[in-house]
């Protein structure tokens, strides 16, 4: 019970799932330029959340922001006014007019906001679906909010079921496998070729952005002792990328040379003519002694002849393969996301019923069914033990235990129905239902 | 025997039901199961044989329905060796349904009481069959990982990141593989061959006798030895290395089977049935 905070709302009000709203805008909502105005710095968030906390309607408050999305989560007894607060908040610290949030914001609450939650942190909600930066960010605005203060025991219990469920999520379904970018891509492939990338040499033929991503991934995967080769028409330019990764530049006369030597072939020149064709692999795979040679060719028209493909352990994949390649793994990602939405619905039942089970007159039933249970199975082994008992004798015990539940739970009882002003009613309720392990 | 015989062919089924289970569901839980299953078999595989060799006072590999046995409890045993040390689970799609084959063929095939003739007391003998066996198992393996190997460079070659791309190893580590089952089997194999060769001098006289046998273990040897010397002189590997050892394997059971059943020779006997 460490994050005890007391609430502002009227104490006798029925838990209600609608209390928990999440309003925000997302990549598909809003354009980039206005998530940009949205977006919150770290600085930002805290005071954001301290004036969130200020407000008398918000329980409980937290803020993601991320380059994708803005989302405020909260806890609040009037949502109405929740909303306005946020929105004028909005408004007047971003500078942007309130008709053009309000076109684009969406709001949920209730289970539907749990539902969000979930998704968002499962990467399901994402631009790219199964992205895994997502979980660490959501995790990183709890962690403010929570330094802040500015969460308590429904927020706290729904993050920690959010980040379980998106743990469960990327455990159980495949909809984090396999590459959806070009350049992991081709580093998939690679490793499916040669194992591991530590002390593999690459060769970068031509500087292009994409080829530039594409090898950044590929030496990220061998930390040791990988080599890069850069040819470029500049040599100039070739040598200030090889440096870059503390590889060396070479001419592009000495390509065939250095075919004997390098694992990995990037290529995304302007040339209109292969640039690498079967003649000059061909001497080369006997002098490297057949170790396999992986052409990466991003670069249209075509830099490396198609023909390679046939040498025997030379293997030859253009833009429109690994393009190939990604479209295969984002369709295998989308019907990963049906396996992981069946999660997700699994898990807002189960919150729902945690949650309702906050309400006073269910803690109470299950506080006496325990004790009724308990009292019940001990009686029975009393009885059993003095068989000189009368039926009208047994019926007084019967009687006693009952009037010895109602007794004991009556001030109980009493102090669930109202724990005093200004008290937070869940937080009691929750306390009981652990303390007398009413949810096992 | 035969009931123990049974509860073996059991287990090594069940460890290929868990092979194969894990080679669709891709779920660790499956191939750890799987293996400690053909763990269990290889153990009471193993009391059977030491158990026979004291029954009967020599290796028991006399007629076709003990070789099979000593044959199939070599490819567990090499398999479960080798997974240790390579940690190549997917290879318990090809070892395990393998090992399960022969041991029902074995359970099949009668055995055959015979006189336990005098040859059979030598170690030299006892040498020259342990050794042949295990070589025979890793050379089993390397056809096996050779197959995955041309399976998943055809995924590769072929662009067709299906089922199998996803689910097999890498190239080099495929090809890794198959050299240490290899240069394993082919060192045995040698061993074994002379062991024979030496066996063969004391029972017969003479250590080598154009036997059919004695051709095709060495034609085998030929190409296994062919294949080890291409791979170290002019870098034969990948898919030629896999070919080859398909190639080699398929020679190495026609000396095992072939030549016993369509050809005679002086290993006749040990295959009766």
């Amino acid at each position: 019970m460490t994050n005890l905070r007391n609430g502002n709302s009227d104490p006798s009000a029925a838990p209600d799932l609608s209390q928990i709203v999440v309003i925000g805008v997302n990549h598909r909502t809003a354009p980039v330029e206005l998530r940009e105005k949205l977006a919150f710095s770290p600085k930002e968030t805290e005071n954001a959340l301290q004036l969130l906390q200020e407000s008398s309607h918000i329980n409980e408050s937290m803020i993601v922001s991320t380059c994708n999305r803005v989302e405020v989560i909260m806890v609040t007894g009037d949502q109405v006014l929740a909303l306005e607060t946020i929105s004028s908040f909005m408004a007047a610290t971003k500078s942007i007019s309130r008709t053009v949030l309000e076109n684009c914001a969406y709001a949920y609450s209730g289970a539907d906001a749990v539902a969000h939650m979930f998704r968002v942190a499962a990467s399901l909600d994402s631009m790219m679906i199964g992205e895994p930066q997502i979980l660490g960010q959501v995790k990183e605005a709890f962690k403010t909010a929570v330094t802040k203060k500015s969460t308590g025991l429904i927020l706290n219990r729904l993050l920690h079921k959010t980040f379980s469920v998106a743990k469960r999520v990327r455990h159980e379904t495949g909809i984090g496998g396999h590459a959806v970018s070009i350049s992991y891509a081709a580093v998939e492939l690679a490793r499916k070729i040669f194992d591991t990338l530590d002390g593999k040499t690459v060769l970068l033929v031509g500087a292009g952005e994409m080829a530039e991503l594409a090898v950044e991934h590929l030496m990220k995967n061998n930390s040791r002792s990988g080599i890069l080769l850069v040819a470029n028409r500049t040599f100039s330019a070739g040598v200030e990328m090889a440096e870059r990764y503390h590889g060396r530049a070479i001419h592009l006369q000495e390509i065939p040379e250095n075919l004997k030597i390098v694992d990995i072939i990037i290529s995304s020149t302007g040339s209109p003519h292969y640039v690498i064709t079967k003649d000059h692999v061909r001497p080369a795979m006997r002098s490297r002694k057949h170790r396999p040679l992986f052409f990466i060719d991003i670069a249209v028209p075509r830099d490396i002849d198609p023909a390679i493909n046939r040498i025997s352990n030379a293997y030859v994949y253009d833009i429109d393969d690994l393009q190939g390649v990604i479209s295969e793994n984002i369709e295998a990602r989308n019907m990963e996301s049906v396996k992981a939405q069946r999660i997700i619905d699994e898990s807002v039942i189960k919150f729902t019923h945690w949650y309702e089970s906050l309400d006073i007159v269910p803690t109470i039933k299950d506080l006496r069914n325990k004790l009724g249970t308990i009292a019940e199975s001990e009686l029975s082994k009393t009885v059993s033990a003095l068989s000189h008992l009368s039926a009208d004798d047994r019926q007084a015990f019967v009687k006693m235990t009952e009037s010895i539940i109602n007794k004991m739970l009556h001030d109980p009882t009493l102090f669930l129905k109202n724990p005093g002003s200004h008290r937070n009613k869940s937080v009691y309720l929750d306390f009981t239902r652990k303390l007398f392990n009413l949810d096992p | 025997m035969r009931p123990l015989l049974f509860v073996i062919i059991l287990l090594y089924l069940l460890s290929t039901v868990g092979y194969i289970l894990y080679l669709f569901a891709q779920k660790d839980r499956y191939h750890r199961l799987a293996y400690r299953v053909m763990m269990g078999g290889f153990v009471i595989h193993t009391v059977l044989i030491i158990y026979e060799f004291f029954r009967i006072g020599h290796i028991p590999a006399q007629n076709l329905h003990q070789t099979l046995v000593i044959a199939g409890w070599s490819l567990a045993g090499v398999f479960l060796l080798i997974k240790y040390r390579y940690r190549l689970n997917i290879l318990g799609v090809f070892a395990a349904p393998l090992a399960t084959a022969v041991m029902i063929a074995a359970f099949w095939v009668p055995s055959v009481s015979m006189e336990p003739a005098p040859l059979f007391k030598s170690l030299w003998l006892v040498f020259h069959i342990v050794m042949i066996f295990i070589a025979e198992a890793s050379l089993a393996l390397a056809c096996g990982t050779g197959i995955l190997y041309l399976i998943q460079e055809n995924a590769i070659k072929t662009k067709s990141h299906k089922f199998f791309f996803k689910r097999l190893p890498s190239l080099e580590s495929l090809d890794r593989t198959g050299y240490g089952f290899i240069a394993t089997g082919f060192t045995l194999l040698t061993i074994g061959l002379i062991t024979g060769f030496v066996y063969a001098q004391l029972a017969w006289g003479k250590f080598w006798s154009w036997d059919n046998k004695e051709i095709w273990s060495v034609i085998s040897w030929l190409i296994y030895a062919a294949l080890l010397h291409g791979r170290l002189v002019s870098g034969w590997r990948g898919r030629r290395a896999a070919v080859m050892a398909i190639i080699g394997f398929v020679a190495l059971l026609f000396t095992f089977f072939g030549v016993n059943f369509l050809l005679e020779g002086h290993h006749d006997e040990f295959t009766k049935w």
